[in-house]
């Protein structure tokens, strides 16, 4: 198993990268003609797009096409599911995962975000859009937290339809110094944030192919391959048991079925038994493939495939773990929690019932109790149970849950142990495990429910 | 000896049994016709069982409500010896629709006197059907001026779009959609509903009213395709229960929901928390809390749950009973939710009870409130 994860390491370095930003800052644009211009679709199937594209009058949608597959997508021009795919830079072998910008759709670029190491943020540079997005309420804000909230460190920000306002420095300048700033408050280093002006339509400083002199006049930087090529290198915890958050089921060739998902911590091989919770079933590992070629091994930080039998695919969801049946995860209906709220508008008290977003999962949740009230830099305790929580304060409460959850203590797992709250539409605070609790018996509520 | 006065009722709604089970306490009695099977021993001594119908009073030991049937059964001892039933045995009662009880309680106090007047108000509201759903998960709820009663939750996996594989996706997209229009023709009588609620984020609403709409025609279901009018698209931002109370709230629906309980409650713990947002010293929450607020005249709407009131205890009962009344006494407004809305279950785990001040009231840090 070392030996292969050696032999691995000497390959190129693996990353997961997210694609997010405001609906319609061209995400899924950019990131089709990026794949284009590096020769991942060929030409024939782009020519398609393009003439199919122009047949419903959206002429311009056509890289977008690339990733956004179904019917109802093309049909609407908007992103609504994560899109996979994959492409090499010269060092680097990037998984893309491009998330939707729509408010509507934020549970699926939690999801997907859950699984990224690395982000792009897209921001439309067309006057009044970039502020649009940039608002209260806007999804760059909310993008740009969540994606720190949920672990990602490294940010390329691509202000994109340059070409829009006819590649203006100073428009660059005012947009990289406003958004540095919020980036640096929400918690970004410094140097670990780089900007790059692009045109995702005319595929401009993408990796460079196209000449724009209107560009070149100011801007000497590097493209976006370039940019994309020198994000560090994340270290993954291969040692630790394994665990694998499904995304996704279908049923595939010959028998049994095949999930999907990204390895969050350890190895595995094909022969090797798994549990599978909440459901409890053991399961045999069939088959590995990584972007449909199959693997000898997969590890932490590879997004899989993997095909497994012995139990009915009914019984498992999206959300299920997978994970090693020697150290199971911890499965808890009620958590204690340290929780950040954001921009709220309305207070929390306890009772609140939010919807609980962790790796792919989405539940409800019922907030069950707050604790106590914590100084936000130093973590101390400010005041013992607090009748309400509002905007930016940070906290310890209990949450519960209707049907058991399959997590892992922050401090055990980082990855794992990292969730969001969301409520009516908004994202209301980010928050990490602290402990698993015993759940109170149902009964002292009463007959609050209908079954 | 105590004294039982009581009232005849007649239940003639699904609706009234609701209101019946928030009269009904522990130690009433409750006299109706029933079944009761009967033991003769002939004079050779053969035994022969039959079933008879006779008129029992009963003192009431454990009330049970089945919210999906709607069907009240109220257990306890006979205390009126007949022919065929001894004094003391046990009796379940099962509360039929249309056929009289009568209920006596030895102190009616006013919330039951209230809640009785409720039930007795002949004025028709809108019943509601919602669909509330995302991909991959839907509710089918009925909403009726005092209940929200989840009749189908649909949950089903719905495979991702993949490249070049997005026929799994559309025909588990459409399984889930068939599930659904099968838990609406089976849950919603178009008969009483008078508008049907499709909710989603996203366009999920709008891809399932174009599909079902096709499917009625195609498979010929008159009563969808009658009905088309009645079926309202709105956003929600969830496809869980809880998301209802943003629906309601919804500006585009207010005509069709005028006045109905559901909204009102939504609005009043909306305020409720708008109110704790800009002046938390005017908002409290909590039994000792309220209750101090009430004895110092402070409160101008408090938001109470009946299941308080359903309680078993008659000490507790009479706690929540005295705060109605030192609110009502004070020239404030009393808003009693009913635990089966959505709103209701939020101000049930916000310990039940919660007022908006007239004034500030300084907590004092002696939070030291416990759980109910």
């Amino acid at each position: 198993m070392k030996e292969e994860y050696d032999k691995r390491l000497a390959e190129k370095d693996q990353l997961n990268m997210v694609v997010i930003g405001h609906v319609d800052a061209g995400k899924s644009t950019l990131m089709g003609h990026l794949l284009y211009q590096l020769g991942e679709i060929n030409q024939r199937i782009m020519h398609k797009y393009e003439q199919e594209s122009k047949k419903l009058g959206k002429g311009s949608f056509a890289f977008a096409w690339v990733l956004d597959e179904t019917e109802e997508e093309r049909a609407r021009g908007v992103t609504m599911d994560i899109a996979q795919s994959r492409f090499e830079t010269p060092k680097k072998v990037i998984t893309l995962l491009d998330a939707p910008g729509h408010k509507d759709f934020i549970p699926n670029m939690i999801t997907g975000t859950a699984q990224a190491d690395v982000a792009i943020l897209v921001v439309n540079a067309t006057k009044g859009e970039f502020e649009t997005g940039f608002e209260l309420g806007g999804q760059t804000r909310e993008h740009a937290i969540l994606a720190r909230s949920l672990g990602v460190t490294q940010l390329i920000v691509a202000v994109n339809k340059m070409d829009t306002i006819d590649w203006l420095e100073t428009r660059y300048n005012d947009i990289t110094k406003k958004l540095g700033q919020f980036l640096k408050q929400v918690g970004y280093k410094e140097n670990d944030i780089s900007f790059i002006p692009c045109s995702g339509l005319s595929g401009v400083n993408l990796t460079g192919r196209i000449p724009e002199p209107k560009l070149e006049s100011w801007y000497k930087g590097s493209t976006l391959e370039e940019q994309i090529d020198k994000f560090k290198v994340v270290t993954r915890s291969i040692d630790k048991p394994f665990r694998l958050c499904v995304g996704d089921i279908f049923k595939g060739m010959g028998s049994g079925f095949s999930v999907t998902g990204r390895i969050v911590t350890g190895s595995v091989q094909p022969g090797d038994r798994l549990l599978v919770l909440p459901s409890g079933d053991s399961v045999a590992v069939k088959g590995l493939a990584i972007n449909d070629v199959s693997y000898p091994c997969a590890f932490a930080g590879d997004h899989v495939t993997v095909t497994i039998t012995g139990m009915d695919m009914n019984n498992i969801h999206v959300g299920s773990m997978l994970c090693d049946p020697t150290s199971p995860l911890k499965s808890a209906t009620r958590i204690k929690a340290k929780i950040v709220l954001f921009n709220v508008e309305i207070p929390i008290t306890k009772g609140f019932m939010v919807v609980f977003h962790y790796q792919s999962i989405t539940e409800p949740a019922v907030i069950k109790r707050l604790n106590s009230q914590l100084n936000k830099s130093t973590g101390e305790v400010i005041k013992n149970k607090p009748k309400c929580l509002v905007k930016n304060m940070s906290a310890v409460v209990e949450l519960e849950f209707d049907r058991p959850i399959c997590l892992e203590l922050y401090k055990d797992y980082k990855d794992l142990g990292r969730f969001m709250l969301r409520y009516s539409g908004h994202t209301i605070a980010a928050g990490l495990v602290e402990e698993v609790l015993k759940s109170k018996s149902k009964t002292d509520e009463g007959v609050s429910s209908s079954g | 000896m105590f004294v039982f006065r009581s009232v005849e009722l007649v239940p003639e709604e699904p609706e009234d049994m609701w209101h019946a089970y928030n009269l009904v306490a522990v130690g009433d009695t409750l006299r109706s016709t029933t079944i009761r099977k009967v033991q003769t021993e002939s004079a050779t001594g053969s035994v022969s069982v039959n079933k008879v119908r006779t008129t029992l009073c009963i003192q009431v030991e454990t009330i049970d409500f089945d919210t999906q049937g709607c069907v009240l059964r109220v257990k306890g001892r006979n205390i009126q010896e007949n022919q065929y039933v001894k004094m003391g045995a046990y009796h379940t009662l099962d509360l039929e629709l249309n056929r009289k009880f009568a209920l006596g309680k030895h102190e009616w106090d006013s919330v039951a006197l209230d809640r009785i007047d409720m039930a007795c108000d002949p004025t028709q509201h809108a019943d509601l059907a919602a669909v509330i759903m995302q991909e991959g998960l839907a509710h089918v709820c009925l909403i009726t001026p005092n209940m929200t009663l989840l009749r189908a939750k649909i949950e089903t996996t719905i495979p991702r779009k993949r490249k070049g594989m997005c026929a799994q996706h559309d025909k588990g997209l459409t399984k889930f959609y068939d599930q659904i229009i099968q838990a609406v023709l089976r849950h919603v009588n178009f008969d009483i509903v008078k508008c049907v609620l499709i909710a989603s984020p996203g366009f999920v609403k709008d891809q399932f009213a174009e599909y079902m709409f096709t499917m009625a025609v195609k498979m010929d279901w008159k009563i969808l395709t009658d009905n088309k009018s009645k079926f309202v698209l709105v956003h929600s931002s969830s496809g869980f229960k809880h998301s209802l109370k943003e629906v309601l709230q919804d500006p585009s629906l207010a005509p069709k929901l005028a006045d109905t309980k559901a909204l009102t409650e939504v609005k009043a713990l909306d305020e409720f928390y708008q109110m704790l947002m800009n002046d938390a010293d005017r908002a409290s929450y909590g039994v000792k809390h309220v209750e101090k607020a009430v004895d110092l005249q402070a409160v101008e709407v408090l938001l109470i749950s009946d299941e308080l009131f359903r309680s078993q205890d008659v000490q507790k009962r009479k706690r929540y009973i005295k705060i109605v009344d030192g609110v009502k006494e004070n020239g404030g407004e009393v808003r009693i939710f009913s635990s089966l809305h959505v709103s209701g279950e939020q101000l049930g785990q916000l310990s039940g009870v919660a007022a908006i001040l007239r004034f500030p009231i300084h907590d004092d840090d002696d939070d030291s409130e416990e759980e109910g």
